[in-house]
C-alpha cells in the first residue's frame, strides 16, 4: 500500500481542482531519495537503543527545546527511555514551570515535577514566530509520524545542509537544505559543530551521532508503544497461527463424511 | 402447557421457559444450526460473517475510544494522543479502530466482487443485494466522518472538501453547506455533529444487517454454481459445516489484522494526519482514504463539479438498479463465457480507478480515469444488458449435488450430512 499512498500524496489541493480539474496546473514533483539510515528499531523485531535515545533527550533538552515543543509529552514519560524516577525528578527540576493561582490568587512559578508536561520554549505560537523571522518551529512529540520517510527523513534533514548549489538563491532568512520539500528551510542547521552536545556517557558528539541520536528520541516520542506493539504482536501471530491450524484440522474432520 | 407459547423443543427446563416466550433460541436453531444451506460453497461466502465480525469489531473499540474522546477542535488531536499514550492500551485500540475501518473496507468489497462474480443479485434476491448496497453506503459515511474526528490536517482538509461537494447543487447548494458545517467553515459545530452522528450511523447499520439476514434467510443463500438447490441432497445444515468452515475465514482475517495493527499500524493512513490541523495551512495534497479513491477518481474525471458529483452519486446508484439491467437468467459468470471476461475487465478497471484516484488530477491520468470511468458505467448500462440478450451460457449442471459429486467420484450421501429440505418461512 506504501507505493500507492505515496502516489496519492502527488494527488492535488482537491478543492480547488474540483472546481476546474481539467485546467488544474501540474505540480512538479522532483523525488527526492532519502538516505536510508541504520536505527536500532527497525524492522519488526527492532527496539529502542536505550542509551542512544538518552543522548537524544540531551540533544533535544540542549538545543531542539529552544525553539520546538513537545507537548504530549510529561517528564514522568522518561520513564520509557528507561530513567529512573530519581533521575527524571532531577531533569524536571532544572525547569521553572508556571502553576496557581495560589491562595491570593497569583500564578507564581516552581520547579516543574515528574507529572508535568515538557516546558514549552514559547508562551504561544505567536511568540514562537516572532522568535524565528516569522517562522514557526512545529511541535516534535509526533514529528517522526508526521513526515513520509520518517525517522529517515528526519535525520536526512539534520544532516542535509550545504550551500546552494549554483544558481539557487536562498531567500533571506533560509537555509538550503538537500532533502527539505523545496529546498529553503527557516531552521538554520541545529546541530552544526562536532561536540556541540557534550554527551554525559563519553561518546563522540559527531553530527551524525547527534542526529541519530535525536531521531532514536524522537521515534521514542512519536510511537512510545512500539516495543510493547510488537511483542504483542508476535504473540498474537503465534497463536493465531496455531489456531488457524486448529480450525483447519477441526473443517476437514466435519466434512470429510460429505466428500 | 399454557396456551399461548411458542412450543419448543429446547431441553433445559429454564431455557426451555424462556424459549417458550421469546423463541430465540428456537430462531438461533433455526438460522444458524439447521438453516439448509448449499452444500458448494466457496471461501468466498465468509466475506459476509467477516462483514458482521468487522462491524462488531469497530462497535466494541468505538465504544471505549468513546470513554476518552473529547469532540472539540481545542482538545481532540490531544486527546487521541492520550489515549495513545496514557490509556491502558489506548494504542492497541485506537489502532484496532484505525485499522480496522481499512478490513471492513477489504472485506465488504470482496463480499461485493462475489456477488457481482456470482449473480447474487439476481432474482429472487433483489432486495437483499439493495439492502447491502444500502449498507456499503451508510460504511462509507460513517468512515468519513470517523476520519474526521482525530483532527489532523487530512481530517479537516477532506472534511472540507467532501462536504464542499455539497455546493455543486444549484441555487440552494450553499445554504446546504452552511448547514452542514453549522457555520461559515469546517469547525467546531461540524466536529461536533459528525462525532455524533459517527457514533450514531453504525447502529444504525446492524439494523440494516438485521434487515439483510432476513432477507437472506426468506429466499437462502447463492452459491457458485448459481443454480437454486433442488432438494436435501443439494444442502447441509449451516451448523457445524459451516461454522467450522468461517472459523477458517475468521482467523485468516484475524491474522492479516493482526499483522497491520501490530507491525505496520500506520501504512495506511496519511502522515499528515499527525499534523493538527489548521484552517489557515492547505497540505500540499489532499487525498481521501485509500477505500474512497475509486469514487474519486470518478468525481474528478468530470471536467464540471455538478457532472463529477453526479458521476460519482451514480456510481453507486447504479448498483441498485444492477438486478434489473442484467436480465440474464444465468447467474454465475462460470457459465457466462463473455460476461466473465467483460466482468473481470471490470475488476481490472476498478483497480485502474483506484489508482488514478490517488494521482494528481493533470494528464495522463485524467484521461486514464476517464476512459476507466466509461468502463465502469458502461459495464452495467450497455454490457450487461447486451450480454443478457446476445450471450450464448454454457449449459448448466442438472443439479448441485450433481456438480459437486462428480468431481469426487460420486457415490450415496452419508445419512445426516443432508439438511431438512428448505423451509420457506
Ligand atoms: C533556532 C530555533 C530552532 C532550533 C534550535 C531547532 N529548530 Fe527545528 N525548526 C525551527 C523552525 C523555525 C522550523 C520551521 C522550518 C520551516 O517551516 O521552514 C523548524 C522545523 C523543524 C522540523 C520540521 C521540518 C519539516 O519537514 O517541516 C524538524 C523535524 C525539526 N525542526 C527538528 C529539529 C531538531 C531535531 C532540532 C534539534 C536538533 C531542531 N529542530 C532545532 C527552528 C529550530
Ligand atoms: C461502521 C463502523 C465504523 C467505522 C467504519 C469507523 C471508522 C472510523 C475511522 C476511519 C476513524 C478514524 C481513525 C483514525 O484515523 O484515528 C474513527 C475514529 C473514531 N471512531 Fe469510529 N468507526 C466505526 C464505528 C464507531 C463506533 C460505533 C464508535 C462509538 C460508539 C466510534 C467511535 C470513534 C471515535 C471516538 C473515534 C476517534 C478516535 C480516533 O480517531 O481514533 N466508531 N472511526
Amino acid at each position: 500500500m506504501r507505493p500507492l499512498l505515496t502516489s496519492v500524496k502527488a494527488a492535488t489541493v482537491a478543492a480547488a481542482l474540483l472546481l476546474a480539474p481539467a485546467v488544474a496546473s501540474a505540480q512538479e514533483h522532483e523525488v527526492i531519495h532519502l538516505p536510508d539510515t541504520k536505527f536500532s528499531f527497525e524492522g519488526p523485531f527492532g527496539t529502542f537503543d536505550r542509551a542512544s535515545a538518552q543522548r537524544g533527550f540531551q540533544v533535544y533538552k540542549e538545543v531542539c527545546s529552544n525553539c520546538h515543543s513537545m507537548r504530549q509529552l510529561s517528564y514522568r514519560h522518561l520513564a520509557g527511555i528507561g530513567l529512573s524516577a530519581a533521575q527524571i525528578a532531577a531533569i524536571a527540576s532544572q525547569f521553572q514551570v508556571q502553576d496557581g493561582p495560589n491562595d491570593n490568587g497569583e500564578m507564581f512559578e516552581r520547579p516543574a515535577r515528574a507529572s508535568d508536561r515538557f516546558r514549552r520554549p514559547f508562551a504561544n505560537d505567536a511568540a514562537a514566530r516572532a522568535a524565528n523571522n516569522g517562522a514557526l518551529p512545529p511541535d516534535l512529540s509526533v514529528m517522526v509520524k508526521a513526515r513520509e520517510g520518517g525517522a529517515d527523513y528526519i535525520h536526512a534533514l539534520l544532516t542535509g545542509y550545504e550551500d546552494p548549489p549554483p544558481g539557487v538563491t536562498v531567500a533571506e532568512g533560509m537555509n538550503y537544505n538537500k532533502y527539505f520539500p523545496g529546498h529553503q528551510i527557516a531552521m538554520a542547521a541545529p546541530l552544526n559543530t562536532e561536540g556541540q552536545v557534550e554527551y554525559v556517557d563519553g561518546t563522540k558528539g559527531t553530527i551524525d551521532q547527534m542526529a541519530t541520536d535525536v531521531v532514536t528520541f524522537l521515534s521514542w516520542a512519536a510511537e512510545p508503544e512500539l516495543e510493547q506493539r510488537r511483542a504483542m504482536g508476535v504473540r498474537m501471530v503465534i497463536f493465531l497461527t496455531i489456531l488457524g491450524g486448529l480450525a483447519y484440522a477441526v473443517k476437514r474432520k466435519i466434512w470429510a463424511d460429505l466428500h | 402447557m399454557p396456551e399461548g407459547l411458542h412450543e419448543s423443543d429446547v431441553k433445559n427446563p429454564v431455557l426451555r421457559w424462556v424459549d417458550q416466550r421469546l423463541p430465540v433460541i428456537s430462531m438461533v436453531q433455526r438460522e444458524y444450526g439447521t438453516f439448509p444451506t448449499p452444500r458448494n460453497f466457496n471461501y468466498f461466502w465468509n466475506f459476509g460473517a467477516l462483514a458482521m465480525i468487522s462491524l462488531a469489531i469497530m462497535i466494541a473499540t468505538g465504544v471505549v475510544l468513546s470513554m476518552q474522546y473529547a469532540a472539540n477542535t481545542g482538545l481532540a488531536f490531544d486527546s487521541v494522543e492520550r489515549i495513545m499514550r496514557d490509556v491502558n492500551y489506548g494504542w492497541l485500540l485506537r489502532y484496532i479502530h484505525a485499522n480496522g475501518a481499512s478490513m471492513f473496507f477489504i472485506v465488504v468489497y470482496i463480499h461485493i466482487w462475489r456477488n457481482l462474480f456470482y449473480g447474487s443479485y439476481k432474482t429472487p434476491r433483489e432486495l437483499l443485494f439493495m439492502i447491502g448496497v444500502v449498507i456499503f453506503i451508510l460504511m462509507m459515511a460513517t468512515a468519513f466522518m470517523g476520519y474526521v474526528l482525530p483532527w489532523g490536517q487530512m481530517s479537516f482538509w477532506g472534511a472540507t472538501v467532501i462536504t464542499n461537494l455539497f455546493s455543486a447543487i444549484p441555487v440552494v447548494g450553499n445554504s446546504i453547506v452552511t448547514w452542514l458545517w453549522g457555520g461559515f467553515s469546517v469547525d467546531n459545530p461540524t466536529l461536533n455533529r459528525f462525532f455524533s452522528l459517527h457514533f450514531l450511523l453504525p447502529f444504525v447499520i446492524t439494523g440494516v444487517v438485521f434487515l439483510h439476514i432476513t432477507a437472506l434467510h426468506i429466499t437462502g443463500s447463492n452459491n457458485p454454481l448459481g443454480i437454486e438447490p433442488k432438494g436435501p441432497q443439494d444442502t447441509i445444515p449451516f451448523h457445524p459445516y459451516y461454522t467450522s468452515k468461517d472459523s477458517i475465514g475468521i482467523v485468516v482475517y484475524l491474522l492479516v489484522f493482526a499483522l497491520l495493527v501490530f507491525f505496520a499500524p500506520n501504512m495506511l493512513g496519511h502522515p499528515d494526519n499527525y499534523i493538527p490541523a489548521n484552517p489557515l495551512v492547505t497540505p500540499a495534497h489532499i487525498v481521501p482514504e485509500w477505500y474512497f479513491l475509486p469514487f474519486y477518481a470518478i468525481l474528478r474525471a468530470v471536467p464540471n463539479k455538478l457532472g463529477g458529483v453526479a458521476m460519482m452519486g451514480g456510481a453507486l446508484v447504479v448498483l441498485f438498479f444492477l438486478p434489473w439491467l442484467d436480465s440474464s437468467p444465468v447467474r454465475s459468470m462460470r457459465f457466462r463465457p463473455i460476461g466473465k471476461i467483460a466482468f473481470l475487465l471490470f475488476t481490472a478497471n476498478f483497480f485502474v480507478l483506484m489508482w488514478a484516484g490517488g494521482k494528481p488530477a493533470e494528464q495522463p491520468y485524467i484521461l486514464i480515469a476517464q476512459i476507466a470511468t466509461t468502463y465502469y458505467f458502461a459495464y452495467f448500462l450497455v454490457i450487461l444488458p447486451l450480454l443478457a440478450k446476445f450471450e450464448r451460457p454454457l449449459t448448466l449442471p442438472e443439479s448441485i449435488s450433481r456438480a459437486v459429486l462428480k468431481h469426487r467420484g460420486g457415490g450415496p450421501l452419508p445419512a445426516g450430512a443432508t439438511a431438512k429440505p428448505m423451509e420457506k418461512a
